[in-house]
C-alpha cells in the first residue's frame, strides 16, 4: 500500500487527483535504474492495482446483478442515480471556484436544467407506462393524462424560464465564463440524458435489451484488459497509450462469441425478455415473441460422425441439430458494435480528459475513477441498442398486437366501439365484393 | 461614407458596424455637443434610411416567397439555415489552428448534412410518402429509407464521431473539443428552430407567417417607439433598448396579432395544410378555428362602429397568446445574442445585410418564436393524432387482410371480456 502511494505522489497533477492505472506496456518514467530490481516492483504494483480493480469490479457486478433481479423500476432508479452522479462530476469539471463565488445561484441553474431535462426525457419515454399504472384511480388518471398531454409545453416553459433566468443573471465581465458554462451544461445534459432515456426505454421493452448490451461492454472491457495484460505489445492509438492491438482484437473475438452465447442464456428467462407495460414490480409472464423461440438447425453430417476429433465429444455434438434463437443473430450485430465502435466512446473520454489535463473524471470508484469513466462506452452502446431495437427488432414483432395496444390505450371506449363497427363493415363489404 | 469615421469601435476581427441610437452618445461627441447634434441627427436618419432600405427588400422578397408556396418557403428556410450555420461556424474559428487541421471544416458540414437528413426526414415523412405514391419503385425506395431513417442518420453521425476522434492531434485537443462542442450547439440551435418552422409550414402557412410577422412588427415598433420616445434603458446587456420601446412594442404587437390573425385567416392559401410536396393551389375545409363567430357589440359601441356585430375567428384568441409571447419572451432571444456577442467581443455575427448585420442577427428572436409556435400548435391547436380515422387508415394500409380479421376478432373478444368484468 505504501509503495503504491509513493509511486502515485510522483504522478500528481494540478487538480490533485491521483490515480495512475498501471499497465504492462507503460513504464513509469521515474524508474529508470537497473532493470532487474524494478521489474519486480513493476510486477508487484501491476498485480496490486489489478487486485484493486478486480475487487471494485466484483462489487459493482454484484450490486448490478441484485438490481437486475429486483426489476425494471429499480433499474430505472439505478440509472437515475448514476445520471445524477455523472452530471455532478461533469458539472464540476469546468467550474472555476473563483468565478463561481461572484455568481451565486448559477450552480442552481445547472440543476434546474437537469430537472427539466429529466421531466422531459422520462415523460416522453415512460408516459405509456405511467398512464397504465394509474389507470385504476380515476382522478389521478385525469391529472396524469393532462400532464402528459401538455408535457412538451410544460417542459418548454420550464426551459424558457431557465433561459430567461440565465439572461437576467448575466454579469458584466463574466459573460464569456457564463456562456461557456451554459453551453457546457447543455452538452452534458444532452450526453447524459440521451443515453439514459434510451436505456430506460429499452428496459421497459424487456431487461434483455438493456442487460445484453451492457454485459457486452463489460465483457469487452474485461477481455481487453486481460488480453492486454498478458499479450499487449503494439499500441493502438496515441490518445490512449494503454490500449493495444492485441487487447483490441482479442476482446473483439471474445465479445462476439459471448454475444452469441449470452443471448441464448439470457433469452431463456421470461423476467428478462418480457416487456413491462406499467410501473409495477411483480413477476412477469408473457409470450416472448418469435425472437426468443429457439429454431433448430440440423448440423452438417460430418460433425456428428465418429470421424470427428475425440475432443468434440466435450461439446456434445452427439446431437444431430442445435437450436438457435433468432435473437442471437441480433446479438451478433450488438457484439460487433460493442467491440469495434463502442471503444471510441472511451477514446473520446480520454481525449477530453487530456484536453482538460485531468487523470480521471472523479474518484468515486477505487481503481476505476469516476462514474463517467465507467459509463463512457456504455453511453454509446445504449444509444445504439435503442436505435437498433427501434429499427430492426420492433418492426418484426406482432403488428396486430401493437396496433391493438395503441387502440386500447389511446381511444375512449366509445371510439373503440366505433372503430370496431367501422372495421367490421369494411371487412364485410370486402367479403361481399369477393363473392 | 461618413460611417467609416465610426471605425474606432472595430474589434480584432475587423468587423465594423455601429448601430446608432438616440440614447447612445458616441464618446467623441461629448465635447462639442451643439455642433455635433446636427451631425448626430443626420447620421441617425441616414442609418435609419439604410435599415429601412434593406428591411423593405427583405420584406418584399419574403412576401414573394410566401406567394410562391410551401415548397419555396422550405427552400428559403434551408438557405437561411446554411448561411446562419456558415456565419456561426466561422465565428470561433482561429485561422492559425485551422491551418494545421485540414479537413476539419469538412467535418462541420458532414454533421450539418446529417442533421438535415435527420430533421427533415422526421418532420416531412408524411409529405414525402404522399408525393411519391404514384411511382411504385420510388415509393418502395422512399419507404425503405424512411423506415431505417433513424438508423442511417445514427450511422452517419457515428462515422463523423469516429472521424473526429481519428483526427485528434496532440496539443490541439482543447481547440478540437471546443470546436466539436460548438458545432453541436450551433446545429442544435439552427436545426431545432428550422425543423419546427418547416413542420408548422406544412400545417398551414398561417402558423409560420403569423409568428414571423409578429416578431417583425415587434422589432419595428420597438425601434420606432425607442427612436421617438426612448429614455429609460431596459437592460444592461443591450443599451440600445428602452422601456418605452418595449412597452409600446408590446401593445402594438398584441393589437396587430388580433387584427392580423383575422386578415390572414381568410386566405385558404395560408390556412390549408399541405399533405404532400406539390406546389399547386390548395382548397380545403379550414376547420372550426377559421370559421368566424359573430358577437353582437354592446349598445355603447354602436356610436363608433357602424356594424352591429363583430366577426371573430377563434384563431384570434390563439393569436393573442402568440402576441404575448412575441412581445415579452421573444426579445430574450435578442438579449441572448447580445450577451453572446459581448462575451466574444463581436459587434455582429456577420455583415450580409446592410444596416442589420448578419443573418443570425435578424433570426435571433425568430428562433425562439418558431419553437414556441410549434410547441403551442402541437399542444393546443392540432387535433389529436390518435383518432378513429387515423387508426382505420393505419389498419387498412399496414395490415394484410388476415391480420385485419385477426384484429377485428381480438377487439371483439376484448369488448366481451370487459363487459363481463363490469357486470
Amino acid at each position: 500500500m505504501q509503495r503504491e502511494n509513493t509511486m502515485n505522489i510522483l504522478q500528481r497533477n494540478h487538480s490533485g487527483r491521483v490515480r495512475h492505472r498501471r499497465h504492462s506496456t507503460e513504464a513509469t518514467p521515474d524508474i529508470n535504474g537497473p532493470g532487474g530490481a524494478n521489474l519486480l516492483v513493476n510486477d508487484q504494483n501491476k498485480y496490486k492495482s489489478m487486485f484493486v480493480r478486480a475487487r471494485s469490479s466484483l462489487w459493482m457486478l454484484l450490486g448490478f446483478s441484485l438490481v437486475v433481479y429486483m426489476g425494471h423500476l429499480y433499474i430505472c432508479g439505478l440509472i437515475v442515480g448514476i445520471q445524477i452522479f455523472m452530471a455532478r462530476e461533469l458539472f464540476n469539471l469546468r467550474k472555476q471556484a473563483n468565478e463561481d463565488r461572484q455568481l451565486p445561484g448559477f450552480r442552481l441553474l445547472n440543476w434546474y436544467f437537469f430537472f427539466t431535462a429529466m421531466l422531459f426525457a422520462y415523460g416522453r419515454f415512460v408516459s405509456q407506462q405511467l398512464v397504465n399504472t394509474v389507470a385504476s384511480d380515476k382522478p389521478l388518471y385525469q391529472v396524469v393524462n393532462g400532464l402528459i398531454k401538455y408535457q412538451m409545453f410544460i417542459c418548454y416553459f420550464l426551459y424558457i424560464a431557465g433561459f430567461m433566468w440565465f439572461i437576467l443573471t448575466l454579469k458584466k465581465r463574466r459573460y464569456k465564463y457564463q456562456f461557456g458554462q451554459y453551453a457546457w451544461t447543455h452538452m452534458i445534459l444532452l450526453l447524459v440524458f440521451a443515453q439514459s432515456s434510451f436505456t430506460v426505454a429499452n428496459i421497459f421493452e424487456g431487461i434483455f435489451w438493456f442487460l445484453l448490451p451492457a454485459s457486452l461492454i463489460v465483457v469487452n472491457d474485461v477481455a481487453a484488459y486481460f488480453f492486454g495484460f498478458f499479450f499487449g505489445r503494439t499500441p493502438l492509438i496515441k490518445l490512449s497509450p494503454k490500449k493495444t492491438w492485441e487487447g483490441f482484437i482479442g476482446a473483439s473475438f471474445a465479445t462476439i462469441l459471448s454475444a452469441f452465447m449470452l443471448a441464448n442464456i439470457l433469452g431463456s428467462f421470461q423476467w428478462l425478455t418480457c416487456p413491462r407495460k406499467d410501473l409495477s414490480t411483480g413477476w412477469l409472464h408473457c409470450d416472448p415473441g418469435p425472437l426468443f423461440k429457439p429454431k433448430s438447425y440440423p448440423l452438417p453430417g460430418w460433425l456428428t460422425t465418429d470421424n470427428a476429433c475425440s475432443s468434440f465429444h466435450f461439446f456434445q455434438f452427439s446431437w444431430k441439430e442445435f437450436s438457435v434463437m433468432p435473437v442471437q443473430w441480433h446479438a451478433l450485430a450488438l457484439g460487433l458494435f460493442a467491440s469495434i465502435i463502442a471503444p471510441f466512446g472511451g477514446f473520446f473520454a480520454s481525449g477530453l480528459k487530456r484536453s482538460f489535463k485531468i487523470k480521471d473524471f472523479g474518484d468515486t470508484i477505487p481503481g476505476h475513477g469516476g462514474f463517467t469513466d465507467r459509463m463512457d462506452c456504455q453511453m454509446m452502446m445504449a444509444v445504439f441498442a435503442y436505435i437498433y431495437h427501434q429499427s430492426f427488432v420492433v418492426s418484426q414483432g406482432f403488428p396486430v398486437e401493437m396496433i391493438l395496444d395503441q387502440i386500447l390505450n389511446h381511444l375512449t371506449d366509445e371510439e373503440q366501439h366505433d372503430l370496431h363497427f367501422l372495421l367490421g363493415r369494411i371487412l364485410h363489404e370486402r367479403q361481399l365484393e369477393q363473392q | 461614407m461618413k460611417e467609416s469615421s465610426y471605425s474606432d469601435t472595430s474589434n480584432y476581427l475587423g468587423r465594423v458596424r455601429h448601430r446608432k441610437h438616440p440614447s447612445e452618445v458616441s464618446p467623441d461627441a461629448d465635447k462639442a455637443n451643439r455642433s455635433n447634434l446636427l451631425v448626430n441627427d443626420r447620421n441617425k436618419y441616414k442609418s435609419m434610411l439604410i435599415r429601412a432600405y434593406s428591411s423593405v427588400w427583405m420584406i418584399g422578397g419574403f412576401s414573394f416567397i410566401i406567394y410562391m408556396g410551401h415548397l419555396y418557403i422550405w427552400a428559403l428556410i434551408v438557405v437561411v439555415q446554411i448561411f446562419m450555420a456558415r456565419e456561426l461556424f466561422s465565428l470561433l474559428r482561429r485561422s492559425n489552428e485551422e491551418r494545421q487541421l485540414p479537413g476539419f471544416r469538412l467535418l462541420n458540414w458532414h454533421f450539418f448534412f446529417t442533421a438535415m437528413l435527420f430533421t427533415y426526414g422526421r418532420f416531412l415523412t408524411r409529405q414525402l410518402v404522399n408525393t411519391v405514391t404514384s411511382d411504385k419503385l420510388l415509393c418502395q425506395l422512399v419507404s425503405g429509407l424512411i423506415k431505417y431513417q433513424m438508423f442511417i442518420c445514427y450511422f452517419l453521425y457515428i462515422a463523423g464521431f469516429v472521424w473526429f476522434i481519428l483526427t485528434l492531434k496532440k496539443k490541439m485537443y482543447r481547440y478540437q473539443f471546443s470546436q466539436f462542442a460548438w458545432t453541436h450547439m450551433i446545429l442544435l440551435m439552427v436545426f431545432i428552430q428550422s425543423a419546427f418552422t418547416v413542420a408548422n409550414i406544412f400545417e398551414g402557412i398561417f402558423w409560420f407567417l403569423l409568428p414571423a410577422s409578429l416578431i417583425i412588427i415587434n422589432d419595428i415598433a420597438a425601434y420606432f417607439f425607442g427612436f421617438f420616445f426612448g429614455r429609460t434603458p431596459l437592460i444592461k446587456l443591450s443599451p440600445k433598448k428602452t422601456w418605452e420601446g418595449f412597452i409600446g412594442a408590446s401593445v402594438t404587437t398584441l393589437l396587430s396579432a388580433f387584427v392580423l390573425a383575422n386578415i390572414m385567416g381568410h386566405f385558404q392559401w395560408l390556412t390549408c395544410p399541405r399533405k404532400d410536396l406539390s406546389t399547386g393551389w390548395l382548397h380545403c375545409d379550414p376547420g372550426p378555428l377559421f370559421k368566424p363567430e359573430y358577437f353582437s357589440l354592446p349598445a355603447l359601441m354602436h356610436q363608433w362602429f357602424p356594424w352591429k356585430e363583430v366577426a371573430i375567428l377563434p384563431v384570434q384568441c390563439h393569436a393573442l397568446a402568440f402576441g404575448l409571447f412575441a412581445s415579452i419572451i421573444a426579445p430574450f432571444g435578442g438579449f441572448f445574442a447580445s450577451g453572446f456577442k459581448r462575451a466574444f467581443k463581436l459587434k455582429d455575427f456577420g455583415d450580409s445585410i446592410p444596416g442589420h448585420g448578419g443573418i443570425t442577427d435578424r433570426m435571433d428572436c425568430q428562433m425562439v418564436m418558431a419553437v414556441f409556435a410549434y410547441i403551442y400548435h402541437q399542444s393546443f391547436v392540432m387535433p389529436p393524432s390518435f383518432s378513429v380515422e387515423t387508426f382505420l387508415d393505419q389498419i387498412i394500409r399496414n395490415l394484410t387482410i388476415e391480420e385485419q380479421q385477426l384484429l377485428y376478432e381480438q377487439l371483439g373478444n376484448f369488448f366481451q371480456a370487459r363487459q363481463w368484468l363490469q357486470a
